[in-house]
């Protein structure tokens, strides 16, 4: 594996803080009720009045869902150019990558889940919207290869409201196309594909590889869709239905498996896996 | 009479309609001085005009009303047509023909998006833009095609996938994505040909294939220059700096390795003769077949996949 240079391993990191509201009290962004931020923690950002999932970036995910939150990255190194010379996008690359502690907007790595090794590749909507360009479509495909190689299952999360990413234009769009060429490959040699969709998976990205999990599992509320609902608002001139767009919407239109609570979401995803792997 | 003529097509336009009726005045060819430097001139301004297009009047020589869709194609290219309706779940989306016919004597299959010529037409298809039925349609025609070992044609002009709720409902993103997947692993030649406005991934779903050709005034972006204006700028009407940001003509997905040929166009644009443009297109078409017949499937499905492993633009640091 040439390309395996660097290994980094997540713990508990304190940069994850930036990303999330800060002070000691926090206001829920739904029923604006009042909460105290370390009850919050331990209820794994989501609301304990009203339900609601705070958006809470990749790297608290791999906390909540690996084994001993242990993640060997992969491929780490690899950064955008800007191919098309396009308007404000270098100081857009260096204001994400400052917000959030990452080089692009997706990880790509080693976990065991549940005893399972796998791979496990999460897109981070605080980096340009979690949007795909050249170096997302690269690393998820990368994360697809390895799977098949090692033959273990490939878990992705996404969180990439901002689709393919206009900055890298057409090469955003082939993206795409590379993830999802490869994922027939993965198919094709049997290995188990589950998706974890959370809040919010849009566009290029819901239009590719989040799609094609064998298992697709939702965090609740989440939005979920190809067209951005502002967009279909306008151009049907008419009220969108309650709910648009959200988890419960697509699990009553037969697009997702399961919805599953942030805190039963490593038990959902263990029993998916233990499904696929029996021990021995 | 409502022109549809753009405005940097009108003086040529204007041009050749005073030459035309210079011509047939000239009974006794005392004109003929006059109409041959008129005609000198008109062959420069199209030269001028046609060089230096920038890449805003390639968005609406792409978008040209006038324009050929599929269906002229369809007349003018091949034999034998007949189409299919139908995704056998939910419905027949008229935004996308699909069919079988003969080329050059050859079985073939063709799915294409088709925008409408009038205003009826124009909302029977919806102004070219699918449904997630299309996109299932447009995969169990290619299927077909698969099944039976015969090469696939795909046409692309296209908006976009339709924005609205019942496209939601019934999975959008699921039926491109499964397009994307399934698509790359057809055991046929796949020859895709970007005839005007590739737009975004309602264009990508039908556009995975061996050969991407590309006719010379057609555009293929991630985003509308509208939208990607507003997103941008918050006005739309900004979009002719976004087209030129979004690197969009055919000349530019040539440069960064997206697509594989450029098809050229008869002058002044595909829709200033549609016969000529469809035979071009047809000649590039029938010398791509050629070609990939050749490769066992296979290899032509390990080279399909390739092709899109090394699009992207990256660096190791
Ligand atoms: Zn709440």
């Amino acid at each position: 594996m040439f390309w395996f240079k660097k290994k980094k391993t997540y713990g508990l990191e304190p940069q994850q803080k930036k990303e999330l509201p800060d002070g000691v009290w926090l206001k829920c962004e739904r029923c604006g009720d009042i909460l105290y931020r370390k009850e919050l923690e331990r209820n794994l950002w989501v609301c304990g009045k009203c339900g609601y999932h705070f958006r809470i970036g990749c790297k608290k995910y791999i906390e909540i869902l690996s084994d001993d939150g242990k993640f060997e990255e992969l491929d780490g190194e690899l950064s955008s150019k800007d191919p098309m010379n396009f308007p404000q996008y270098v100081q857009k690359l260096k204001n994400s990558q400052k917000k959030t502690g990452l080089k692009e907007g997706v990880l790509i790595g080693d976990a065991t889940i549940g005893g399972h090794k796998v791979v496990f590749a999460l897109t981070d909507f605080g980096f340009i919207g979690g949007s795909m360009g050249s170096v997302v479509g690269e690393k998820v495909t990368r994360a697809i290869q390895r799977a098949k190689q090692e033959k273990v299952p490939l878990v992705i999360l996404t969180a990439s409201g901002g689709g393919a990413r206009m900055q890298e234009g057409i090469l955003s769009l082939m993206q795409m196309a590379k993830t999802s060429a490869h994922l027939a490959e993965l198919a094709k040699a049997g290995i188990p594909y589950i998706t974890i969709l959370t809040h919010p998976t849009m566009a290029g990205v819901m239009a590719s590889f989040a799609s094609l999990g064998d298992i697709i599992i939702a965090e609740p509320g989440a939005l979920l869709g190809f067209t951005g609902p502002r967009v279909i608002q306008q151009t049907i001139g008419e009220e969108l239905p309650d709910g648009f767009q959200r988890s419960e919407f697509l699990l009553k239109h037969g697009m997702v498996d399961i919805i599953a609570e942030r805190k039963n979401l490593r038990k959902t995803l263990v029993s998916v896996l233990d499904f696929f792997e029996e021990k021995k | 009479m409502a022109e549809s003529w753009l405005d940097f097509e009108r003086p040529i336009i204007e041009l050749e309609r005073k030459i035309e009726e210079l011509k047939s005045l000239d009974e006794n060819g005392a004109l003929k001085e006059e109409i041959s430097k008129l005609e000198n001139k008109a062959s420069k301004l199209r030269e001028d005009v046609y060089k230096n297009l920038n890449r805003w009047q390639k968005v609406q020589l792409a978008r040209h009303l006038k324009r050929p869709y599929i269906s002229d194609y369809i007349e003018l290219m091949f034999d034998n047509f007949v189409e299919l309706h139908g995704d056998r779940n939910f419905g027949d989306d008229l935004a996308i023909i699909a069919g079988i016919a003969k080329l050059d004597g050859k079985s073939v299959v063709i799915v294409g998006h088709e925008k409408g010529r009038n205003t009826k037409e124009k909302i029977r298809r919806n102004f070219g833009m699918p449904h997630p039925e299309g996109y299932r349609k447009a995969l169990r025609v290619m299927q077909l095609a698969a099944k039976f070992k015969k090469p696939i044609l795909t046409f692309v002009d296209t908006p976009g996938a339709y924005p609205g709720v019942g496209a939601e409902e019934r999975g959008q993103s699921e039926a491109i994505a499964r397009n994307l997947r399934e698509i790359s692993m057809l055991p046929v030649p796949i020859v895709v040909s970007i005839t005007g406005e590739g737009g975004s991934g309602g264009a990508l779903a039908i556009a995975i294939g061996d050969k991407i050709l590309m006719q010379e005034h057609s555009i293929y972006s991630v985003i509308s220059p509208e939208g990607c204006a507003s997103i941008l700028w918050r006005d739309s009407s900004k979009a002719p700096e976004a087209a030129e940001a979004l690197k969009l003509t055919a000349q530019d997905l040539m440069g960064f390795g997206v697509i594989d040929e450029i098809v050229s166009e008869p002058a002044g644009g595909a829709h200033r003769d549609s016969k000529d443009a469809a035979e071009r297109l047809k000649r590039a078409i029938l010398n791509s077949l050629n070609e990939l017949t050749t490769l066992p499937k296979e290899e032509l499905v390990r080279k399909r996949i390739e092709k899109f492993l090394k699009m992207g633009v990256y660096e190791n640091r």
